[in-house]
């Protein structure tokens, strides 16, 4: 096991380094000098030569690209030409607010995708999972930007039930916290759980049909019991897995769930640092949502053999 | 186990039945979802192949007698904020979502097959580099990524298909690759090579017909994910710009409107959701028929 991660880890460096070549390589489709996308709209000579100076933007592309890596390893990935803050201050500040909109959204994901999922393996061929293949793939193809929009229209317009827009921290009125961030997370989760229900079925259903359930039928055991032991302690090693891969589909939908519900996330630093053409914001957003991919990904194979325990030996 | 019962009873041609594409093309169509999904797609393709000749007001004409109307006989989906016919924005929108969607996961299929091919063909450095990159590129969110070239690359329509094309291309590499790698142990791989073909020969004439099942289902999967795509990054000003009219930009400005009129997010956002319920009902049904294992 231990080898299997070592070799996983050592895998992941390569991709870490091609991404941060990626990251860095995208200042050079702006036209012009990669020194606006570090100045912005600084354009006293002074600063501009100092800038020039530490991203050694005279020398030749690959040691700029060094210069580049060495401060960004340092935690240096620039300042936001907007706020003049360091990028790294500016995510590690609106990060709370998305782990809080992606926890949540979890939950909706969690609570609604797995039973779904399960019932329709339960009842393959039925109408039940008729149904709930239609659902899913329904909330698959429905921009998650316009069910905000159209969820604002009923629930806040219309009816009035809850708060359209905005944030208040958790550690300042949970209660309100929570109510603002309950719209904006159903409709992050459901798009979740549409994928997470499609993955638990076919784990589902590849399980019900091993030996060991036929088994556990034959000596007569409720369907029930069949199912929620014997099967879904079976199947959840690939759906933990897959959730842990649901990381990057949650990042990406947190920035139109946070542009529509103006929550000053990570998405919405995103959006906005496209806007103010912030690019130092941008690269430094991709780096570590890339990197932080590459992180859930080991984690997710860690869990693999932690969950699975024939593996465990290996 | 229906199916062969059946086969049995009706009385076929045995040659039009033993051929394949007759067998994919049966099972095609007894997969009722995968004939909507099929007609969706026909008909948005229609409608925004007619939208110059059906007799709809001009998308960009302005009325200031008749701004944010609600849907009446004059204009079936009502107007917007500068009185221009939502329904005409709505017919001329499908083309700037299906062309991005087509075109941007033409960029991927283009670029993401070969290099898959490659990469698991030869293996070796070949297919250590080029399986870094595309787990580099995969490692950052699709929507994420596209964010940042169309960002990088500057809003546009055009813009916006290449950044998705770019995002999606790892989705094709690591698909072809995969397929390569098991279809190449096959014995008539092995038979090719051995009586001396020439590996492009062997590339082109076993490899390749070889991997296109599944590319295609992938691609019409993908290409649903990119007409989202586009809708989100003209819904963030970053594709399609004003006042060329695309569903993401109507949503957008619908938003402000929400209240008074209501309508001018509806269709945008129900346009969006049929085509591409569409195009992934069309993939699962073609990856149901396609799939050799289910006989």
């Amino acid at each position: 096991m231990l080898a299997f991660l070592l070799r996983r880890i050592l895998i992941a460096i390569p991709t870490i380094v091609i991404i941060s070549i990626m990251v860095f390589g995208l200042q050079h489709l702006l036209p012009g000098d990669p020194l606006l996308v570090l100045a912005g709209e600084e354009r006293d000579p002074a600063v501009l030569e100092a800038l020039r100076e530490k991203y050694r933007l005279n020398d030749p592309i690959p040691l700029q690209y060094l210069a580049w890596v060495g401060n960004a390893l340092q935690g240096d990935l620039g300042v936001s030409l907007r706020t003049n803050q360091p990028v790294t201050e500016l995510m590690a500040q609106k990060l709370p607010v998305t782990i809080q909109l992606a926890l949540m959204s979890m939950i909706f994901a969690l609570v609604i995708g797995i039973p779904a999922g399960i019932l329709s393996a339960a009842k393959k061929g039925t109408a039940t999972d008729y149904v709930a293949n239609v659902v899913a793939l329904s909330g698959l193809s429905i921009p998650n930007f316009w069910l905000g929009i159209m969820l604002i229209l009923l629930v806040s317009v219309k009816w009035q039930l809850l708060p359209a827009s905005g944030y208040v921290p958790p550690s300042e009125d949970l209660w309100q916290s929570i109510r603002t961030m309950l719209m904006p997370s159903f409709v992050l989760g459901t798009a979740l759980a549409a994928t997470l229900m499609r993955h638990t079925r076919s784990a589902m259903i590849g399980v019900l049909s091993a030996d060991y359930v036929r088994t556990a039928r034959a000596k007569g055991l409720s369907e029930r019991v069949v199912i929620l032991k014997h099967a879904l302690r079976n199947a959840l090693t690939p759906i933990v897995t897959l959730t842990a891969l649901l990381f990057g589909e949650l990042v990406a939908g947190a920035v139109l769930t946070e542009q529509i519900f103006t929550i000053p996330g990570f998405g919405k630093l995103v959006v906005d640092a496209v806007f103010n053409r912030d690019y130092a914001v941008v690269q430094g957003i991709v780096l570590v949502t890339a990197v932080g991919f590459i992180f859930m990904n080991l984690f997710a194979d860690a869990m693999y053999f932690v969950l699975n325990p024939r593996l465990r030996g290996q | 186990m229906t199916q062969t019962a059946t086969n049995t009873t009706v009385p076929v041609d045995p040659v039009l039945e033993a051929r394949p594409e007759n067998r994919v093309w049966k099972k095609f169509r007894s997969h009722k979802s995968a004939m909507v999904g099929g007609a969706l797609v026909v008909f948005f393709i229609l409608i925004a192949l007619a939208a110059p000749i059906i007799p709809i007001p001009d998308p960009a004409a302005t009325d200031w007698g008749a701004v944010r109307k609600a849907p009446s006989w004059d204009h079936w989906m009502g107007t917007d904020e500068i009185g221009r016919d939502v329904m005409a924005r709505l017919i001329w929108g499908a083309q700037a979502s299906l062309a991005a969607g087509v075109v941007s996961v033409g960029i991927a299929v283009l670029f993401g097959v070969p290099l898959g091919i490659v990469a698991g063909y030869f293996g070796g450095w070949t297919d250590a580099v080029i399986s870094r990159c595309t787990e580099a590129l995969l490692a950052v969110p699709f929507l994420i990524l596209a964010i940042a070239l169309a960002a990088f690359l500057g809003p546009s329509l055009s813009n916006a298909m290449i950044a998705i094309g770019i995002s999606a291309t790892p989705i094709f590499i690591r698909l072809a690759r995969g397929q390569v790698l098991s279809i190449k142990e096959e014995d008539y791989v092995e038979s090719a090579r051995a009586v001396g073909l020439p590996t492009p020969k062997v590339l082109s004439r076993y490899i390749f017909p070889n991997v296109l099942p599944p590319i295609l289902v992938q691609a019409t999967l993908t290409i649903a994910t990119a007409i989202i795509a586009e809708a989100s990054l003209s819904f963030l000003g970053l594709g399609q710009q004003p006042p060329a009219p695309s569903w993401g930009s109507m949503l957008n400005t619908a938003k402000n409107f929400l209240n008074q009129a209501p309508w001018m997010a509806m269709w945008p956002g129900l346009s969006i959701f049929f085509v591409v319920l569409g195009f992934n009902l069309l993939g699962d049904g073609l990856r149901d028929a396609l799939d050799p294992r289910e006989h």
